[in-house]
This record gives C-alpha cells, sequence and structure tokens, in this order.
C-alpha cells in the first residue's frame, strides 16, 4: 500500500458569485520513503497541493471532490479534530520563509515543547530532552542554549534548520516542503536541502518538495509532478522528466535553465504567461503558449496518457516525439 | 536598560516643562490675584505696590521661574476657596478618582479582551455582529448620556445601585480611603465605574479584534495549525500575545486619557474625586486649583506613559531596551 494516494483531487476557490477551479483532477501515489517534486511556474496550484494535503486550505478555498487516502484514511473527509492530530505527527510541512514562520513571542524551546505536549504525554523536562537530541540532527550548536532563544535572535538559515527540527520531532511518515528555501541566502541553500535529503534518507521519511528550481528537484527526488494552471501535464521519474521531458511545457522548462544557454545569450523563456484562474482556456491550458498547437488542442482538454516511461497530457506527444526521432537521426 | 531609563525620563521631564508652561501662562491670565487678596475696596495705588511686592510686575520669566521653582518643592499655589496649599486639595481628592479609574479600567481588561477575542475568531456569528453594532453606538454615545441613563434605569426604577457619592469607606493611609473593602463601597462605585469604562471599552474591543484577526492570517498561526497544536492553545499563546503587545501601547494612552474622562463621570455621580472638584473651581474661578490640577493630571499621563512603554519593552522579546538606549 502506497503512503500517500491522491485521487482526482479538485480544490475550488468560492468567489463572490461564482466558484473558480485552482486544481483540476489531481491524481498521484507516494510510496514509504519516496521523494516527491512538484514543479510549475509561479500560480500552477503547487502550494495549494501542499495546503490541501495537511487539509489546511484558508477560506476561500476547500476540496471541492476527490479522495487524499494518507496511510488508508481519507484526509479530505476527517474532523478537524482527527486531522489535529495528524498534522505535525504523522505529516509535518516545512514553510517557505522561516523569517515569518516561527512565533516571534515564544522561545524557540516552547515552540518544539508543544509540538511534542500536543501528540504525546510527556512531561516539558522530557520533551525538552526530545527537542535537543533533534536539534542535533539538524546540526545546531549548542542545542540546549537555543531553547531559550527567540527567533530574532537567530540567522534565517538557522531557523530553517530549527524548522527542519520541529518537522522531525515526532517521527512522521511524511514531509511536505514548500520552497523551503527561496527566502534563504543562496550561500545556504544547498546546505539547507542537502541536510533535508540526507535527515529524509536515513528516516525513510516521505517527502513531498514543492519548487521552481528544475535542478533543486533533480537532487533531491525520484519522481516529478509538473504542474499547470492546477493540473499534473506531466508526471514520472525524475531522471526521466529531466532527460527526456514529453510535454512542451516541461521542455520548455528545462530549455529555460542556465544551463541550457550559452554565457551571454538570453534565457529561452517560454513566451506567454500563465492563465489565471478565471481565465483557463477549454481544452489544453498550455495550449495558447505551445508551439506545437494543433486545432483540437484548443477544443479538447487532452486526457493523461502513458507515454514510453511517463505519463502525460497532451494531445500531440506522439508527432513531438517522432519530430525528436527526425532530428536525431539527421 | 539603564540608558533606556534615563532617556524616558528625560522624555517625560520635556513634556512637563511644556505641561508647567501651559499652567503658568493660564494663571497669568485667568483671574486676578489681588482681587481675591484684597477685594474691591483698595486704592490704586496700594493695588500697584502690593503687585511689586507680589512679583506680578516681574518679567515673564522671572515669574514662570518662580512658579516652576515653587512647583518643584510641591507648592502649587494656595486655593481661593479652601484657603489651603492646591496640592493638598488635590491630594485628598486623588484617591477616589484613581479608584474610579482602576475599576474602569479591571472592567475594560476584563471585558474587551475576552469579547475581541471572540469576535475575531467567529466574526460572522450573529452575536459577533450585535456586539459590533453595539459598539459602534457606544463609541457615539456621550459618557453624561450613558451615566444618567444608568442612574435612571439602575438607581431610580429598579433601586439596585446607589446614585451618587462613595458610600462607606476605609481609610488605609494617608488621604486614600478605599471603596474596595466594604460592600456599601462596591455598590458605590460600580455604575460610576461602568460609565467611565464605557467610553473606551467599543474602542478597546474594536482594536483587539482588529490586531487578532490579523495576527490569525499570519504565517506563524497557520504554522502553529500545521503542527497540530490545539486550538484554544493558537487563540490564547499564538495569537493574543502578538495581539496584546500592539495593544499595550494603545492602552496606555487611553488609561491616561480615562483621568481626564473623570470629569464628567465625578460630576454625574457626585463622585467626590478630582475631576469633581476641578469643575467647581472652574465654576469658582479658582485659578491655582485649576492649573494645580492640569500639572497633577500632566504628571499622572506622563508617568503612566512612561510605565507602559518600559512594561511593553520588558514584554516583546524582539525589543531590546538596552539597545534602544544607544
Ligand atoms: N485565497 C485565494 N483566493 C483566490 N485565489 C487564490 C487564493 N490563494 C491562491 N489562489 C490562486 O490559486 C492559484 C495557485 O496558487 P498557488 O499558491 O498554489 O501557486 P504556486 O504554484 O504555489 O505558485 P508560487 O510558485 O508563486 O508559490 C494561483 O493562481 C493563485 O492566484
Ligand atoms: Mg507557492
Amino acid at each position: 500500500m502506497s503512503l500517500l494516494s491522491v485521487r482526482d483531487l479538485c480544490v475550488k476557490f468560492a468567489m463572490r458569485d461564482n466558484t473558480v477551479t485552482a486544481l483540476n483532477q489531481i491524481s498521484f501515489d507516494l510510496a514509504k520513503g519516496e521523494r516527491l517534486g512538484i514543479v510549475g511556474e509561479s500560480g500552477a496550484g503547487k502550494s495549494i497541493t501542499g495546503f490541501a494535503l495537511m487539509n489546511l486550505l484558508s477560506r476561500p478555498g476547500f476540496v471541492d471532490s476527490g479522495n487524499i487516502l494518507f496511510q488508508g484514511d481519507d484526509i479530505a473527509q476527517m474532523s478537524d479534530a482527527q486531522m489535529r492530530r495528524i498534522r505535525g505527527n504523522r505529516m509535518a510541512m516545512i514553510f517557505q520563509d522561516p523569517m515569518v514562520t516561527l512565533n516571534p513571542v515564544l522561545t524557540i524551546g516552547q515552540q518544539m515543547v508543544e509540538t511534542l505536549m500536543a501528540h504525546r504525554k510527556l512531561s516539558k523536562s522530557e520533551a525538552e530532552q526530545i527537542a535537543i537530541v533533534k536539534l542535533r540532527e539538524v546540526y545546531i550548536p549548542s542545542p540546549a542554549e537555543r531553547l531559550k532563544q527567540y527567533p530574532h535572535e537567530l540567522s534565517g538559515g538557522m531557523r530553517q534548520r530549527i524548522i527542519i527540527a520541529i518537522a522531525l520531532l515526532l517521527d512522521p511518515q511524511l514531509i511536505i516542503a514548500d520552497e523551503p528555501t527561496t527566502a534563504l541566502d543562496v550561500t545556504i541553500q544547498a546546505d539547507i536541502m542537502e541536510l533535508l535529503l540526507e535527515l529524509c534518507e536515513t528516516n525513510k521519511v516521505g517527502l513531498i518538495l514543492i519548487t521552481h528550481d528544475l535542478g533543486v528537484v533533480s537532487q533531491m527526488t525520484e519522481r516529478t509532478l509538473v504542474m499547470y494552471a492546477g493540473r499534473i501535464i506531466e508526471a514520472g521519474r525524475t531522471r526521466e522528466i529531466i532527460n527526456d521531458p514529453q510535454h512542451p511545457y516541461t521542455q520548455g522548462l528545462i530549455n529555460a535553465l542556465p544551463q541550457q544557454t550559452a554565457p551571454g545569450q538570453r534565457l529561452k523563456q517560454i513566451p506567454g504567461n500563465m492563465p489565471s484562474l478565471t481565465a483557463i482556456p477549454s481544452g489544453c491550458p498550455f495550449a495558447p503558449r505551445c508551439e506545437y498547437v494543433q486545432d483540437h488542442c484548443r477544443t479538447d482538454a487532452p486526457e493523461t496518457v502513458k507515454y514510453t516511461h511517463v505519463e502525460v497530457a497532451c494531445h500531440e506527444v506522439n508527432r513531438l516525439h517522432s519530430d525528436k526521432a527526425e532530428e536525431m537521426t539527421r | 536598560m539603564f540608558a533606556y531609563l534615563v532617556k524616558r525620563v528625560f522624555q517625560a521631564i520635556a513634556v512637563m516643562f511644556v505641561i508647567s508652561l501651559i499652567g503658568f501662562a493660564i494663571q497669568d491670565n485667568l483671574g486676578d490675584p489681588l482681587r481675591e487678596l484684597v477685594g474691591q475696596s483698595v486704592s490704586e495705588e496700594v493695588r500697584q505696590e502690593l503687585r511689586d511686592e507680589l512679583g506680578l510686575n516681574d518679567s515673564f520669566v522671572t515669574q514662570y521661574l518662580r512658579f516652576a521653582g515653587n512647583a518643584l518643592q510641591g507648592d502649587l499655589g494656595t486655593s481661593y476657596f479652601f484657603k489651603e496649599p492646591a496640592l493638598d486639595v488635590i491630594l485628598k481628592k486623588l484617591p477616589a478618582t484613581m479608584e474610579l479609574v482602576f475599576g474602569a479600567t479591571i472592567i475594560i481588561i476584563g471585558l474587551s479582551i475576552p469579547v475581541g477575542v471572540y469576535t475575531a475568531i467567529y466574526p460572522n456569528t450573529i452575536l459577533s455582529r450585535l456586539v459590533m453594532g453595539i459598539s459602534i453606538i457606544g463609541i457615539s454615545v456621550p459618557v453624561f448620556l450613558t451615566a444618567i441613563l444608568m442612574i435612571f434605569v439602575f438607581s431610580v426604577e429598579y433601586g439596585w445601585f446607589p446614585s451618587y457619592g462613595r458610600g462607606d469607606l476605609v481609610h488605609v493611609f494617608g488621604p486614600w480611603e478605599t471603596n474596595f473593602a466594604t460592600v456599601d463601597g462596591w455598590m458605590h462605585i460600580m455604575l460610576p465605574s461602568i460609565a467611565l469604562a464605557s467610553i473606551m471599552l467599543p474602542l478597546f474591543v474594536r482594536l483587539i479584534r482588529a490586531e487578532m484577526m490579523e495576527v490569525l492570517q499570519s504565517e506563524y498561526v497557520k504554522y502553529a495549525k500545521a503542527k497540530g497544536i490545539r486550538p484554544w492553545r493558537i487563540y490564547f499563546v499564538h495569537a493574543l500575545k502578538n495581539t496584546l503587545l500592539p495593544v499595550i501601547t494603545v492602552g496606555g494612552v487611553q488609561i491616561g486619557t480615562m483621568v481626564a474622562y473623570t470629569i464628567l463621570t465625578e460630576t454625574v455621580f457626585q463622585w467626590p474625586g478630582m475631576g469633581f472638584m476641578f469643575l467647581e473651581a472652574v465654576n469658582r474661578v479658582d485659578t491655582p486649583l485649576i492649573v494645580a490640577y492640569l500639572i497633577v493630571v500632566g504628571f499622572i499621563f506622563v508617568v503612566t506613559n512612561t510605565i507602559v512603554d518600559l512594561i511593553y519593552g520588558l514584554v516583546n522579546p524582539t525589543v531590546n531596551l538596552a539597545r534602544m538606549g544607544a
């Protein structure tokens, strides 16, 4: 049985006089200890996916239909009280900006101890001992003294390490990390990612890593979902998606990477912008920006099909592939 | 910490200087001390002589320095009416006013926090809408109207509470006699405290509600939920502490302002405090007493503000008092 199984998840936002669809028929699985990347441009619905998995969508967002099976229980159907016992315990989340994630008026110790005591019957000193052990695991120097400090006394990198330690406090099966390093100094981004990878591997924790950095995804994850306008448009093993992307959007993302461009040349951006939720075109949402677009792309929504080693939602994937084969032989 | 304290004390002294200037200017322009001293029947020459003797013909600066020097030694002039040092008259009335302000403060704190928190957590319930509606009315109704209405309903109609005076008092020390030691004292302080509290209560409820709603949207509250913290702890530990920090600053100023509002409340309830006394002093053109009142109230205001700022620095971990002094 997989750790997490998402089936046809639809999330909507209730607007003043209608609803807009933010997530459209999302389905994916995560095995125990597996690491999955979710990539896509800004506004693709990556964060919404993460919050939906925690049942933490804030109004006006709500799960409209679909199932989120976590270790066999359907999260979308759970009461608040049931869900509370899962959050931070069996499933933990790492937020984007460590400067605003921790509560400024509570000490690090208070924020760690309360998390343990919310899920386990422990005394304060027992909880502090566990906190110290976890802080040591994320390489925080003199952890016992850190417990007495307030967040503002620590650097951003240090705070994100502490947040990782908090995520590990109750030995969860799944960690959802939403752009855990974008708010940090470039020099420490790699350190934090490395730490996260090491901890997930040694503790056999499943990871869902949300990012728009394909480089990070290729280092960190085994499988990848590519999202566009609230849909999964390509899914498969990370190595294969990076080396041989099938969907024109994924190809565009990879071509836009700086490594794909000679120094001094302009980056090969995908022309145009992602549609806003209120103006998603019928048919394939990527059609207006796609260089392989055909008439039926504008009218019929593509089915997700298995193509070679990935799943991809594109009408023209066959033709694309034969073009590419031609290019190779030439 | 020490540097910060010194800085605050200097600021307080500067404010007191301005207040004393205003007080002196009033003293200088309101009423004629000679008329109070000698009456109508004295000739103009004698008056001039007396003026010289009293130093009333000295320059403004000389006169102010004399006034300030006396004030620093606790001499704020002699009340024309009571024929006693003005400061003594006020200090005798001070405990009554302070107890009234204290009672109102307790009511404000005790009500505004739970009500503000409730309306922030459940903004759409009927109860919340009702409270917010009442608070708008509350802000716009003048205190004397509230007070008179309360007397009419609770004293005249139902006879639950007495409508004037302080009732049975118990001596504590010096001029301080307290309302809080007898049932009768408690009964007497009820209506005036509620009336006084009613001025600030809507403001505090709205302030706490607005702050709390903002805090509930913050990342750290969302994060606390993601950690599986129980709702009551999120509301009362994570959110409330951050909500109250800015409220402390505003609240301190408002409690200082409340001392001034006691004038109306005390008058309606015949409460023998310094607000009531002030209105009588104005009617009698008892200039030294008026000026002394202004200076004492200004002093209370400055002291509360300084204390509130220090408390803010102590409870907010992100404020480093030691660094702020530099
Ligand atoms: N409270 C809300 N009300 C209405 N629309 C919202 C709300 N929150 C998010 N959205 C919309 O949902 C879409 C997906 O948002 P989401 O935050 O998941 O994007 P993302 O992929 O995480 O982007 P980014 O890389 O910028 O973080 C966006 O178009 C956004 O405008
Ligand atoms: Mg996001």
